[in-house]
């Protein structure tokens, strides 16, 4: 885009207020000045801890291998070149979009001209085990420190729920600090609904390898216990003894404090191609909603690259007048760590797609599997193969031939 | 423009290199290799989005 162009067509900001100071809210800051805005931006979260990463939390933060200065997302020099201001410990409670306000949790209330919201998601719990001790979820710095703590405590058992990617790195986390580790799962397989049933098996042999004892299509009956957690009653009539139970079950998107705002809230804020939920409003990150024209497909994408990506396209979008705004049309990637494997996936995939093996074998657990819907390229997974998965990506993006992808030399 | 990557941090994901395959590569045996240390200023804007999109921090421009 021409620079006179775009500063003659963009939209002047008085101010950004950003909700929500994770990732999705200070990638976007950070992109706001490198595209020279220089106004002020207030970023409001509610976490009294300044911006942190989260992937670490299930991995080298939870195993102790890493401390808390290591999760950073920007290192403090670096942040107070940005001159950011941040209200952090101050949770939003309301905003308006006709009259502008938004309504804080201590009281004040701030008048926004550009908003970006990037609240994200928490933690869906299991109903009944509130007041129970060591049971657990893990979203966030705090979570994290708990569970560490109970790990270090030396437990008989840990059961984790759910074999979704933050389970199952929970489980493969405490199996290597040489914990017991029982993971159940209602569906088939690990990650099916993802993966498909075929390399959801896959991951289900590398857990049990691993000596977790897993356990698939049963459902938790009830969490038991007198204060604290004792055991954990299956539906098949099983009861596993446990001092420590870790949930992941899936996330809600954080909207509530939106509700009557005047903008649209359906399983995350609804945003346009663009990423723009309203004049002057835009979302990113685990809480936006978007059609993704690429694939013809209304999404809401809980990764971390997702995050980062859009904050900067919700930031851009901002200041650009409506014709010059373009669609936001990622292929959605994402990796887990889980053992010695590096798992990633990039695409959108289904568990009825064609599927087939491009390189390496599911014996040697390093390989890259390519899936097709249509005749179309719509996915690869890679187990430690990461420069595949990224170059089968691009062929993605390429909108490439699922036989042109098979053929392809990588 | 330097790039300065710390290896004990990069996890050899890969996505510098889709984003900058002409200043970076993931080979075969899953390390990465940086291509040209001292790339031109026109390609600051691709550098600086490694930087940011990096999942590990593991990238920097040292000026
Ligand atoms: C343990 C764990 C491991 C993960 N591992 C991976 C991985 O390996 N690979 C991968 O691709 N992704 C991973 N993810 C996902 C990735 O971290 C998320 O996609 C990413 O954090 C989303 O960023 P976000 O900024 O949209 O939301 P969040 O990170 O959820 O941040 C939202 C922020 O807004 C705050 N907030 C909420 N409501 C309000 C309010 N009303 N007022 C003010 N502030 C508010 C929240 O407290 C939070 O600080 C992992 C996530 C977790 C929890
Ligand atoms: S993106 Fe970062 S972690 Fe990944 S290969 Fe490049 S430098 Fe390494």
């Amino acid at each position: 885009m021409p620079e006179a162009g775009h500063l003659h067509r963009g939209v002047t900001r008085r101010h950004i207020t950003i909700v929500g100071a994770s990732l999705a809210g200070l990638r976007a800051a950070e992109s706001l000045r490198r595209q020279d805005y220089d106004g002020p931006i207030t970023l409001i979260g509610d976490e009294p801890h300044a911006p942190y990463d989260r992937p670490p939390l299930s991995k080298q933060f939870l195993a102790g291998d890493w401390d808390e200065d290591r999760l950073a997302l920007t290192k403090p020099e670096k942040l107070a070149d940005h001159d950011l201001t941040f209200r952090l410990g101050t949770r939003a409670t309301a905003f308006d979009l006709a009259s502008r306000r938004l309504t804080l949790d201590d009281g004040s209330d701030l008048e926004v001209d550009g908003l970006l919201i990037a609240t994200g998601a928490r933690c869906r719990t299991l109903p009944g085990t509130e007041d129970l001790d060591g049971v657990f979820v893990l979203r966030g710095l705090d979570d994290s420190l708990a569970i560490r703590r109970a790990f270090d405590a030396g437990p008989r058992r840990v059961v984790v729920v759910g074999a979704g990617f933050i389970g199952a790195e929970v489980a493969a986390t405490a199996r290597e600090s040489g914990l017991e580790v029982t993971l159940v799962e209602a569906l088939p397989q690990p990650l099916g609904r993802v993966l498909g049933d075929e390399m959801g098996a896959v991951c289900a042999a590398v857990h049990r390898e691993h000596g977790v004892d897993l356990r698939v299509g049963v459902g938790v009956e009830a969490i038991e216990g007198d204060g604290r957690v004792e055991r954990v009653r299956l539906s098949d009539g099983s009861v596993i003894d446990a001092d420590v139970v870790v949930v992941g079950i899936g996330v809600i998107p954080n909207t509530e404090w939106l509700e009557g705002s005047g903008l649209e809230i359906d399983n995350g804020v609804v945003c346009d191609a663009t990423c723009l939920a309203a004049p002057g409003v835009t979302a990113a990150g685990d809480v936006a909603r978007w059609p993704n024209q690429r694939f013809g497909e209304v999404m809401r994408v809980e990764h971390w690259d997702n995050a980062v990506e859009q904050g900067g396209h919700a930031a851009r979008r901002l200041l650009q007048a409506d014709e010059d705004a373009e669609p936001f049309t990622p292929v959605p990637w994402f990796w887990s760590d889980q053992y010695d494997r590096k798992l990633q996936l990039a695409g959108r995939i289904r568990p009825d797609d064609d599927m087939q093996i491009v390189t390496g074998s599911v014996e040697e657990r390093r390989f890259a599997a390519l899936y097709g819907r249509e005749g179309r390229l719509v996915g690869v997974l890679g187990f430690n193969r990461p420069r595949h998965v990224m170059q089968y990506k691009t062929l993605i993006e390429q909108g490439v031939s699922y036989d042109e992808a098979l053929a392809a030399d990588l | 423009m330097k790039i300065v990557v710390d290896f004990d941090l990069c996890e050899s994901n890969a996505i510098c290199m889709q984003i900058a395959p002409d200043l970076f590569e993931v080979r075969d045996d899953d390390f990465l290799y940086v291509l040209n240390e001292e790339p031109g200023e026109d390609r600051r804007e691709a550098l600086e989005e490694c930087v940011q999109r990096c999942p590990k921090q593991a990238i920097s421009i040292a000026e």
